[in-house]
């Protein structure tokens, strides 16, 4: 497969991840998902509400065998809670992939670093795929890297916030310093440039939920989501022209008429 | 005997398994998964543990989410 996003040897044709949160039916996100061109889905771990049986399942509108599930510790404030969850998680589907979040602070969402590394080590000793979500702290990344993690995904913004990447400088830096794992950007995006101007800054994928489900249409921002980023990625590879402060003719200086 | 699952009190006959319980809630089996007093019971023992009173069930399932969202 050509250029595809590979995690924990894994191949993915997508270099977007999609959240499942947030959209008004189930019918409205299996057709953004369907747009969005997505191979990887995260889901958030529940109880089953017992009270209510009419509720459908989310397996029940979502192939396995077409998306890969990434179950996530959304909600989770310690990393006692995000194992935990961790744990329930692969009992599910037997699946030993995680998104992990272990957050700090109920406003910004922003990650507590410290319970996300303790997640990390024992949650890679117990034979997890683990990625995390953290904020876009260089030695945090290496730390999650020797804790052994399956990539790193720095925040573009808070979670939710649209305000798309708001330490370009950082990420530039991360970029540049992280090459033993990928490298994806995961919350704040709120529009396809955002996910493109990732992309060109040269990380390996974007992982988004609101700006698609909270879009006024969410499947037509799934496409043009698609469309950044696979833009973004085409154009990072094509080697862009470098910026110049002053103009640079394009057409020959010689043979004008005088 | 009496038993908490997903933190509401049930009722459930004496020697009931997990395997009984879950279908008695009408849920599918490979779509959740169960913890009881907060140690996860793997799918392939649910038919050889049993419940007792007082016990604390968990029973989860995948939900629609992104990120840091709790409903």
């Amino acid at each position: 497969m050509a250029d595809s996003l590979i995690i924990a040897g894994r191949e993915f044709r997508s270099r977007l991840i999609l959240g499942s949160g947030k959209y008004a039916s189930f019918e409205l996100m299996v057709k953004a998902l369907e747009a969005s061109g997505t191979d990887m889905v995260t889901v958030a771990v529940r109880r089953v509400n017992l009270g209510d049986r009419t509720k459908e399942s989310f397996l029940d509108h979502i192939d396995p065998k077409k998306y890969h599930i990434l179950p996530n510790t959304a909600g989770c404030y310690t990393a006692a809670d995000a194992i935990r969850t961790a744990m329930l998680a692969r009992e599910v589907l037997d699946n030993n992939w995680i998104k992990l979040e272990v957050i700090g602070d109920e406003r910004t969402l922003f990650p507590d670093n410290q319970g996300l590394l303790e997640a990390t080590r024992e949650l890679v000793r117990e034979g997890f795929v683990v990625l995390p979500y953290f904020n876009d702290d260089l030695i945090v990344a290496r730390r999650l890297i020797e804790a052994g993690a399956a990539a790193v995904m720095p925040l573009a913004a808070p979670i939710g916030s649209g305000l798309g990447i708001q330490n370009l400088t950082n990420l530039r830096i991360l970029r540049e310093e992280i090459n033993e794992v990928p490298l994806i950007v995961d919350a704040g995006v709120g529009t396809a440039s955002d996910a493109a101007l990732a992309m060109e800054l040269g990380v390996d994928g974007v992982l988004m939920n609101t700006g698609i489900a909270g879009a006024d249409d969410p499947i037509a921002m799934a496409e043009a989501m698609n469309l950044g980023v696979r833009a973004g990625r085409l154009a990072y590879k094509a080697g862009r022209i470098p910026r110049k402060l002053y103009a640079s003719a394009s057409s020959p200086l010689t043979g004008a008429i005088e | 005997m009496t038993i908490v699952v997903n933190g509401d009190q049930t009722q459930i006959a004496e020697g009931s398994g997990i395997s009984d319980l879950v279908k008695s809630l009408g849920l599918v089996t490979e779509r959740v998964a169960v913890e009881v007093n907060k140690r996860i019971v793997r799918r392939a023992d649910w038919s050889s543990t049993t419940i007792s009173e007082g016990d604390r069930v968990e029973i989860v399932h995948f939900v629609g989410g992104g990120e840091g969202d709790c409903d």
